[in-house]
This record gives C-alpha cells, structure tokens and sequence, in this order.
C-alpha cells in the first residue's frame, strides 16, 4: 500500500477514536442533570433531607447510581421507578400510586371538613325568638301601679 | 318587638357521624405511628414471619438465588442487617465470617446477609473486600427491614429452629465469641 494511504487510514482511525473520547465524555451526565433527579429522591437513611442536599455516603452512593443510569440512557422517570422499587415508596418524593397517595386523603379531608363546617354553621345560626317578658311585665297591672307609687314616694321623702 | 339570640339547636346524626370517623381516624393514625415508634424491633419470644430475600448473583442456597425464611425451618438462622456505606459494619465482617465458616459444614446453621439501602455495586465491593461467602442479598423496597422495624444498621437477629426470635444484637459484635454464644446454646 502506498505510504500516503498508510497515513490517511492511520490518520482516520486517530481521528475516530479521539472522536469516540470525546462522544464519552461528553455523554457523562453532570452534577446538574444528576441532582435534578436526586432532588425528587429521599433517603430513608436520611429522613427528610432530599437526596441532592444529604451529606451522608448512603446518599452518595444514590446520586453515583443515578449518575450511572444516566449514563447508560435511562430516562427520570424509569431511575425513580427503579428506586422506589429497590428501596420502596417512600424513597420517591412523589408517590407512585397518586390516586392512593392524594385522593384517598383529600377525600377523606373534604368529608370531614364539610361535615365540621356544616355542623359549626348549624350551631351559630340565630334564632328568631320572643322577647323574654321582663320582670315587670310579668306583673300585673295593680301591683305594677303600686310598686311605682311606693318608689316615686320614697324619692319624695328623700328630697 | 322581637329580637334575634343564638342558639344551640341539634347536630345533625350525619355530621356528628362523619366528624367523629374523621377525628377517630386522625386519632389512629397518631397513635399507630406513635406505637410503632416506640415499639423498637421485634422482640425475642416473637415467631418470625415469612419473607422472601433474593441474593445477589454468586450466592445461593442449594442453588437457589432466593430463598423463604420458611424454607428454612429445622435451622439457625442469623440474619445480619448492614450496608456498604456502614462503618460500624466493617468491625463485625470478619468475625461474622469467621463463625459462617465454623458453622456451615454442619448444615444445622444459616447465616443471611440483608443489604439495607445500598448500591448494588458498592454492595458487591464490600463483599468481595471483606471475603464474605454466606449468602447475601438486597433489601429489596425496605419490605425485611420494615418487618424487624431495624433502627440502624448493623442488627443482628437469632432465629431458633422453630421460627422464633431468640436474640437480637444492636450495632457489631466485637468478636467471634460473641457470635458463638448466641448460635451454641440454640443447637443443644
């Protein structure tokens, strides 16, 4: 074969491996990709924090899986449905089973609100009723009349 | 002339029902969650319930790559909580090795490794650094730890021949004869 072949293959066959470097490289997820999965991720090692902020190595270990996943394709959706799978529901920061998780207790939230809200309504709804008949109208007229005329008598003798 | 008072008039039969089903569920959840905090694991006395544990590739029992607990009955069993990313782990791993290799020849004795939230990959590392050969397998959804109700890792349970706990030890044994006696007595 003539040299300058030699060199073009030689040439071309660099070239495409420098290519598939760079193609791996390029194709490592970054931190940035792996934590906006990681931030729907919970630890049950460590309860409450999201697994993008924990420190721990358990939580570590979490981010290089979703790293490695990432890497070999798998889309958001089927890393976090392998973690809730591996490491159960509650390793997901949004349930699985959405019709259990929130329509079961907003249901259960709503009928028992309405239910105080009636009942409260119930309690504080004014009433039309009679006047209490006062004391003095509960007298009779002559006893009424006396009673007035023994006080205004008093406030004479008191002048 | 009249005038307008409030006043207490009757709750309706619905209402005094639905509220009270709401408080009274309220109240349960509380409680179930506060009993169970305060339950800790399961206590020695207690027959275990069946599970299944699915081991990692390279180990199996009998050729199997999972195993029930049921199948086991007539047996041992030690099953051992821990994780790759536990330190207080790595102490007890020789020793917990150690006693495996003492006590498989008889076949009376089943040690189980259950691999609490860990990576599959760090978890075959850590096996293979420390030479663990007794079978080993992921806590697959947290269902096994979830039933022992496990606070940490390491945790150790003894289970008898019958299926009943017998002793649980909380955090790494320090040495192969702490092993021992638990396993001894429940062969005699």
């Amino acid at each position: 074969m003539h040299p300058l072949l030699w060199a073009l293959l030689f040439t071309a066959m660099f070239s495409l491996t420098i290519y598939s470097i760079a193609f791996a490289q390029g194709s490592t997820p970054t931190d940035d990709e792996v934590n906006q999965i990681a931030k729907k991720l919970y630890c049950p090692v460590c309860e409450n924090i999201p697994l993008d902020a924990c420190p721990t190595e358990a939580c570590r270990q979490w981010r290089d899986q979703i790293r490695e996943m990432l890497s070999q394709g798998k889309t958001e959706a089927e890393i976090i449905d392998y973690f809730a799978a591996t490491y159960g529901e509650r390793a997901a920061s949004d349930p699985r089973d959405k019709v259990k998780a929130y329509l079961v207790p907003i249901v259960a939230i709503l009928l028992g609100a309405a239910g105080l809200v009636s009942a409260l309504r119930k309690w504080r709804k004014p009433q039309a009723v009679r006047p209490a008949a006062s004391a003095s109208e509960a007298q009779p007229p002559a006893q009424m009349d006396d009673y007035v005329a023994r006080i205004e008598e008093e406030l004479r003798n008191r002048d | 002339m009249t005038e307008t008072t409030p006043s207490r008039r009757a709750v309706p039969l619905w209402a005094q029902i639905t509220i009270w089903i709401f408080l009274v569920g309220l109240l349960i959840i509380i409680a179930m969650g506060l009993n169970r905090a305060q339950q800790g694991t399961v206590q020695p006395g207690q027959q275990i319930a069946d599970f299944k544990l699915t081991f990692y590739d390279n180990y199996r029992i009998n050729e199997n790559a999972e195993i029930n607990l049921s199948d086991l009955r007539g047996k041992v069993v030690m099953i051992n909580f821990w994780a790759s990313w536990c330190k207080p782990c790595e102490q007890e791993a020789a020793d917990l090795q150690r006693a495996w290799e003492k006590y498989e020849p008889s076949g009376k004795v089943i040690f189980l490794g259950v691999d609490y939230v860990d990576t599959e990959t760090s978890a075959l590392v850590y096996l293979k650094k420390f030479g663990i050969t007794f079978p080993n397998g992921p806590d697959l959804a947290t269902k096994i730890s979830q039933y022992f109700r496990i606070r940490g890792v390491p945790e150790t349970y003894f289970i008898d021949q019958q299926g009943v706990l017998r002793y649980v030890q909380i955090g790494p044994f320090v040495n192969l004869e702490q092993i021992e006696a638990q396993i001894d007595p429940l062969l005699k």
